[in-house]
């Protein structure tokens, strides 16, 4: 069984013997690795060397290497060695660890760090261009595969898009109540806080009333789908592609862009606006409370007053961007999972990628929406 | 006191193994000699598989016993597996290489979890077991993703011996491979076998395999060792599904006139 190393080292004119003992294996690495760095000064000095293996218990690839190498070493600098006493069972183990580690590698050239730098920039310029490409062939395709669908109607996935509609819409509607209520109820015990200095508690509820139709309560609702819905999408096709199942879909004839992505894009484009509408009447609810217990505003004038300020346009505005930002959240979500290569890392790298990308781009959207509304008057 | 080097590398004592109401090994008994090559075949579906995850721990049993290199194996968590755990090696069906680590870092996993050394060491080390395996150095920095199946296999064997175990267990090691690479395979098994004194278990459904490179094969049917011994003496087996297995048509094929 396993004993304790030992690599006796006797000088006898010039000849340096080396005899190792015991067992020379991986799990006495750390004090063999010592041993071998230990003896180098010698083995430099000494013009002859005679290995001598008879004491050896134990031997494994770990310890052979180290022999080998404390054997290089020597030849290397041009002087012989001899080796002894080598055990039946360990010949063909030495025999085989001479043949490695012949050649180095050779390392890859190292850049000048300013034409390093300026390559990241080329390659992440492309990489944005390639971004852009890759959206608009999307886009393309999903639009082909609606005029498809549109032509033949039977081909649409039904069964598909109403599985994807129960799963991002109606499971989705406790998170995005809960949520969305919570903001409204923050947002009117803010305006309480501070309007009542002024005496202008009454105008919380138009704050909160446009605030949530028009920009929060469709924001807040993309965001969250994004979360939710569109990681789930990335995860789900990036590892179809990674098992190979678009691939397969594609030689029985099918478009995966029809089969897959469009039926869960519409149930997206469905969905969105639908949750955005119930996200934005429980943030008025939660304001709605808020206004009666802190405020001290009843339900009958929190709902005049809301009626007075809030105009049908408000929600029209809310409500319109909702498919628009859902298209972006499918086709960011979609495209990215079929961007996911063979590992499991570039999966986690893609559905990050996929998530702050739609969120970034939801943002972007309502701001052009903004400006978009503002020049029209509405 | 005095230790003996145990005569078998693994011995299985009235093992039961089930999933729910399915009993998948049925009071099984099998002993693994120690520097041999055991090759077990069996139906596909008919628990080879469940038998090698249930030696390494990975499936917990109803009952009996696992004994590997003297020391009795309870469960993947427990200590004295994974005190046993240095010294087998596990060469999984689809490789299960990281996928975030270089084939370099893959096999060098082992050897930094369970050892302290230098960087360099280790590198030698891997390069050294890439070699071995029949790789280029230039192979120790690519991505698993980037291996063919041949070269995630070699990889995997690599890293299996890392830390160059008594045991190998071989998960199906030639399935998906050409008639040449698994030959190549197998001769690989075979010369590591012979110069590191290994132990090797090995699933397989490789004719040509047990042929060539298995000093006993054992048949796994109904939940049992049915037979076991060198090929020959499978050969002339009398039980119905080893005849069926070995000498149906397939197999007819690739033995012509094997006497």
């Amino acid at each position: 069984m396993a004993t304790a190393p030992e690599l006796t080292v006797t000088p006898s004119g010039d000849v340096l013997e080396l005899r190792p003992a015991g067992s020379w294996t991986a799990a006495n690495v750390t004090k063999l690795e010592a041993m071998s760095e230990g003896v180098a000064p010698q083995l430099d000095r000494s013009n002859a060397i005679k290995l001598d293996l008879a004491g050896l218990r134990e031997l494994d690839t770990l310890g052979a290497w180290l022999l080998e190498k404390m054997s290089r070493r020597a030849s290397s600098a041009g002087h012989p060695v001899e080796l002894v006493g080598v055990g039946d069972n360990y010949t063909g183990l030495i025999e085989e660890v001479r043949q490695v580690n012949r050649r180095n590698p050779v390392p890859p050239p190292t850049l000048n760090p300013g034409v390093a730098k300026l390559r990241d920039i080329g390659r992440s310029a492309v990489s944005a261009m390639d971004d852009v490409n890759v959206f608009l062939q999307m886009l393309g395709s999903l639009f082909m595969a609606l005029v498809g669908v549109l032509r033949r109607p039977r081909s649409l996935r039904l069964t598909s898009l109403v599985y994807q509609l129960y799963r991002v819409g109606w499971q989705a509607i406790p998170i995005v109540v809960l949520i969305t209520f919570l903001i409204g109820a923050i947002i009117a015990q803010q305006g309480f806080f501070h309007f009542r200095k002024f005496g202008a508690e009454s105008y919380v509820v138009d704050m909160v009333g446009i605030l949530v139709l028009r920009e929060l309560g469709v924001l807040i609702v993309a965001i969250m789908v994004a979360g939710r819905s569109g990681s789930a999408y990335t995860a789900e096709l990036g590892s179809m592609k990674m098992r190979e199942e678009i691939d397969a879909l594609s030689t029985m004839g099918l478009d995966p862009v029809e089969v897959l992505i469009l039926p869960r894009i519409i149930a997206l484009v469905l969905a969105l606006p639908i949750l955005s509408f119930i996200g934005a009447m429980a943030a008025l609810y939660g304001g709605g409370l808020v206004a009666q217990f802190y405020g001290g505003m009843g339900p009958p004038i929190y709902i005049a007053r809301l009626h007075e300020a809030v105009s049908v346009t408000h929600f029209q505005v809310g409500i319109l961007k909702a498919p628009f930002m859902a298209l972006v959240i499918g086709i960011v979500a979609c495209s990215e999972g079929l961007r996911v290569k063979g590992s499991a890392e570039s999966l986690g790298k893609q559905t990050t990628t996929s998530v702050v990308k739609s969120i970034f781009l939801v943002i972007v959207l309502d701001g052009l929406f903004a400006v978009f509304f503002a020049s029209i008057g509405m | 006191m005095q230790e003996v080097a145990p005569q078998f590398a693994i011995r299985v004592h009235d093992l039961v193994v089930g999933f729910g109401k399915t009993v998948v090994i049925d009071h099984l008994s099998l002993d693994v000699r120690r520097g041999e090559i055991l090759g077990l075949v069996g139906a596909s579906g008919g628990g080879k598989s469940v038998l090698m995850r249930t030696i390494i721990g990975l499936i917990p049993r109803r009952s009996g016993e696992i004994e590997v290199m003297g020391s009795m194996i309870s469960g993947a968590n427990d200590r004295t597996t994974q005190a046993a755990a240095g010294r087998w090696g596990i060469l999984f069906q689809q490789g299960a290489l990281f996928s975030s680590l270089t084939v370099r870092q893959n096999i060098q996993f082992p050897l930094r979890e369970n050892l302290v050394l230098s960087q360099a060491l280790m590198d030698e080390i891997a390069t050294a077991k890439l070699e071995m395996v029949g790789l280029t150095p230039e192979d120790g920095d690519k991505f698993p993703a980037e291996l063919s199946g041949g070269m995630t296999k070699r990889v995997a064997l690599a890293r299996a011996l890392a830390l160059d175990p008594a045991i190998v267990f071989l998960d199906e090691p030639t399935s998906g491979l050409d008639p040449i690479a698994a030959g190549d395979f197998d001769a690989l098994i075979k010369t590591l076998q012979k110069t590191l004194g290994l132990t090797v278990f090995m699933v397989t459904h490789d004719l040509a395999s047990l042929n060539t490179v298995c000093d006993r094969v054992a048949a796994l049917a109904d939940g049992k060792i049915v037979a076991i011994g060198p090929m020959r003496e499978l050969l002339q087996s009398e039980h119905p599904w080893v005849r069926a297995y070995f000498h149906g048509k397939r197999s007819q094929m690739l033995q012509p006139k094997a006497s």
